[in-house]
């Protein structure tokens, strides 16, 4: 037999004992104590019940003035430089210390010329104005469908962003909070792109016109498609219904719908120069419906082709009457 | 009446009761059914079931308070539960006397001394509790793995799959005839081993493996009473050793983190002075605390530690979750459920359709022996008015639902019935869509009302000229709650015609397939 080893206690005395029942009655209490406070605390269930916020996210409105400006031209950074001069300047929407948000269509990996994002000279444009009306900080972010970082460096966004000294903000899993658009069918409880939102003061949203397969069209409205997150994908059973919520739930401070190039078929990927038509047109709008039912013409269809556009209109979020605007145009034609 | 006496009378109670428990889980109205006994009170008794889900899931489900009574008496009086009452133990206990009691005493003697090794099972608890601390994923809760070696759930799953399923073959009648376990075998072979090496060692599991003893051990370190020894007169005969159940050196230093309480020692010792039961310490020394090192210790919690990442790097509960993994209606999302579940398999013992089976080694390893639904096995699918698996489950992994919420009836209308999943139908082999001849079984058995499968109708020219009416199914995603009846019934017989995945159930929001307001 081994020797005793060192920690062998001593004979049991009153004393001992009465330390040992101690002890163990602090046990007894201890576990009481533990176990009410634990029991239950959690039902079955509990995790996976989300918690949601109001998905809504409300900018605007900005000082009175035109409400939609059309440049015509090839040169997107003197088209914008037009248009937004045309309805009051850039002092009109983003005023010091405005922490402003961009948000781009960043969805694919393929290079700018191909038409499929935002152009990245443009963003170049729009921060830099952003910037010289004196915004705090300018964020530039997207949920893309390819791998976000490759979206972002592919597309030249992310290197535009850096160079004009903005912030890009790369989205991952914790980037989104359950969300739920009041008196939607569709955004309940569903996982919306929230951190890049704190503190923001304006939201810009920059989009290319482009066909879509599934929607007829691809411009601002549909832009906003980058804000869900979770397996989105499945609101293609329901594309019009999204978008229109999706113009519920987002009301910018204004958006610009890039037309300089614009994507004619094989949307809203392209692939190919054959896709785009030079339609030399840039448009500014408070208003994103109306935007995008002027996008509709240089895609050679009218509002009506567009469900979302018609639906949205229906709605009161915006008009497809974009004449009743009485929109700017300005030429950008050196 | 001698004091072992005693303890065998408690021992052969509760092993009568823990077997009695098993033969009714069952659903149904007899007596040896269901119809309200206690059937998960083992379950509930187990400390080990409670401080594993207490630590996964920071919460106490609300028939684990029954572990807090067992804590309790051991804090007072040491493993009374290994030696009294384990109906695991009890069987060890069996064995390990009826393949010593004809060996020679100083062979038997010499198989109860203490052995370093007996300090394995405290680096298992250390390894199991540390692994359902760490929180992981999307919930951020950990994976529980101590079902795998819990006594009490391992007991349960030998006794719910196999040995009564055994028993049932060879008397072929009773609950089990016809009721078949995918995997059983494997759940089999580890109960035998473990019995069988009771020859080798007797209470082998008890006191190498099991880490409840080991958790109770060291929940015992100060409890006020136990075994004592008296040296000073002692004839160093070492009797008190032949019938140790715990091997823990009662002549001391006791050890009393492995001792079980069974007062062999007391019965054995010829002069019955040396031995006695009173307040702790024992004078004849003693050591309190569990065989293992230091260091040990700590590469056991580091090892478990390492145990929830490892299982969640091949993504089973993120991107690539397994569809083919049918859950019971009730069953928490995955997650929560990998937190809950320790494996007792009361769930797939008390389907009284047998579709229920348990996770085999060909899905993660994380989920073996956890329920799902194969609906080929069993007798028809799931039931659509079945609510027993959630009204099983000691832990909360099912939850117990009410027939209106499983239904979707009354306040639970505008939420229509838990979904487990949906079918498919498989063009290429059903009759109708790919071989021209009348079928619809699926479309007939489809409990669903109105039925989730609704029916296309042609007429089709076969290759002799005739014409023949043609109905093939569809299934309405909308309708469907993936209770596999079609699956079961499909008369294409190796791989079925429509098939039930995982998809768009009810418990994971994620796995949705349809808009939301469709499911509504």
């Amino acid at each position: 037999m081994n020797p005793p080893p060192p920690n062998i206690g001593p004979a049991a005395t009153r004393r001992e004992f009465l330390k040992r029942g101690l002890k163990a009655g602090a046990g007894v209490a201890a576990t009481a104590a533990l176990g009410a406070w634990l029991l239950n605390r959690h039902p079955p269930g509990d995790f996976s019940r989300v918690v949601s916020r109001d998905a809504r996210r409300y900018f605007g409105p900005s000082a009175p003035g035109p409400a939609m400006a059309i440049a015509t031209g090839r040169d997107r950074a003197a088209m914008l430089q037009r248009a937004l001069a045309a309805m009051g300047g850039m002092g009109r929407f983003i005023t010091g210390g405005d922490k402003v948000l961009v948000k781009v269509n960043a969805a694919f990996a393929t290079p700018a010329f191909l038409g499929a994002t935002t152009n990245p000279e443009l963003l170049t444009e729009i921060i830099r104005q952003c910037r010289a009306a004196g915004a705090a900080s300018v964020v530039v972010t997207d949920n893309p469908i390819n791998a976000p970082e490759s979206c972002f460096e592919l597309t030249g966004i992310g290197g535009a962003t850096r160079a004009a000294g903005a912030d890009l903000y790369v989205p991952g899993p914790g980037s989104f909070r359950s969300g739920t658009l009041p008196g939607g069918h569709l955004i309940r409880d569903w996982p919306v792109l929230d951190e890049p939102f704190s503190g923001i003061t304006k939201l810009i949203g920059v989009a290319p016109v482009k066909s879509h397969h599934r929607a007829g069209a691809s411009m601002t409205m549909k832009n906003w498609y980058g804000l869900l997150g979770g397996r989105r994908n499945q609101f293609h059973q329901d594309i019009d219904g999204i978008i229109v919520e999706l113009a519920a739930m987002v009301r910018p401070t204004f958006v610009v719908l890039d037309g300089t190039d614009s994507m004619m078929a094989n949307g809203p990927t392209g692939g190919s120069l054959a896709d785009l038509k030079a339609t030399s047109t840039l448009i500014v709008s408070t208003d994103p419906v109306a935007a995008d039912a002027f996008g509709a013409t240089l895609l050679e269809r009218s509002f009506r082709d567009i469900p979302y556009l018609v639906g949205a209109a229906k709605q009161g979020l915006g008009t497809v009457d974009y004449e009743s605007l009485h929109p700017v145009r300005v030429s950008a034609t050196s | 009446m001698r004091i072992s006496t005693t303890r065998r009378i408690a021992q052969a109670f509760f092993f009568a009761l823990f077997a009695w428990l098993c033969v009714a889980t069952a659903v149904g109205t007899r007596l040896w059914q269901w119809r309200g006994w206690p059937i998960s009170w083992f379950l509930q008794l187990d400390p080990l079931v409670a401080v594993g889900t207490a630590l996964a899931t920071r919460s106490l489900y609300t028939g684990l308070t029954w572990a807090l009574g067992v804590v309790v008496l051991t804090l007072l009086l040491g493993r009374v539960f290994c030696g009294w009452i384990c109906p695991f133990g009890t069987i060890h206990h069996f064995v390990g006397w009826l393949s010593q009691r004809a060996r020679p005493l100083k062979v038997r003697m010499a198989a109860n001394r203490y052995h370093p090794a007996q300090a394995l099972k405290y680096a298992l608890l250390a390894l199991l509790l540390a692994a359902a601390a760490v929180p992981v994923g999307r919930l951020s809760l950990a994976t529980l793995q101590t079902g795998l070696l819990d006594p009490i759930p391992l007991v349960s799953r030998s006794f719910n799959l196999v040995v009564l399923s055994m028993a049932d073959l060879l008397t072929g009648k009773g609950l089990g005839a016809g009721r078949f376990y995918s995997g059983a075998g494997l759940i089999g072979a580890l109960f035998l081993v473990f019995v069988l090496l009771n020859i080798v060692v007797p209470r082998f599991y008890c006191r190498f493996i099991c880490p409840l003893g080991a958790l109770l051990g060291v929940l015992g370190r100060y409890a006020p009473w136990g075994i004592g020894a008296r040296r000073s007169k002692c004839i160093d005969c070492g009797l008190c050793d032949l019938n140790c159940a715990g091997a823990c050196n009662p002549i001391g230093p006791v050890r009393h983190s492995d001792c079980l309480m069974c007062m062999n020692c007391l019965d054995d010792c010829p002069s019955g002075e040396p031995i006695g039961y009173g307040a702790r310490p024992s004078p004849g020394g003693e050591i309190a605390t569990p065989g293992i090192s230091r260091r040990d210790f700590m590469v056991s919690v580091a090892a478990g530690l390492a145990v929830a990442p490892l299982a969640r790097l091949g993504g089973s509960t993120a991107g690539d979750w397994q569809a083919g993994i049918i859950r019971p209606p009730g069953a928490v999302s995955e997650e929560e459920f990998l937190a809950r579940c320790i494996k007792c398999d009361e769930c797939i013992r008390v389907c009284p359709t047998n579709v229920l089976q348990p996770s085999g080694l060909s899905s993660d390893w994380e989920a073996l022996w956890t329920p799902r639904m194969n609906n080929r096995e069993g007798r028809s699918g799931c039931q659509a008015n079945c609510i027993a698996c959630g009204h099983a489950c000691p832990t909360g992994a099912i939850r117990p639902l009410t027939l209106d919420e499983r239904t979707g009836r009354g306040e639970f209308e505008a939420a229509g019935p838990i979904r487990v999943g949906l079918a498919y139908v498989d063009r290429g082999r059903c009759l109708p869509w790919a071989m021209e001849r009348p079928c619809i079984v699926c479309e007939e058995i489809c409990p669903v009302s109105p039925k989730a499968i609704h029916l296309d109708e042609v007429v089709q020219v076969t290759r002799d000229g005739a014409s023949v009416h043609l109905q093939r199914p569809v299934v309405d995603p909308a309708r469907c709650i993936g209770c596999g009846v079609c699956e079961h019934e499909c008369p294409m017989n190796g791989l079925r015609a429509i098939r039930v995945t995982a998809d768009n159930e009810s418990r994971e929001r994620s796995h949705a397939v349809l808009l939301r307001h469709e499911n509504e």
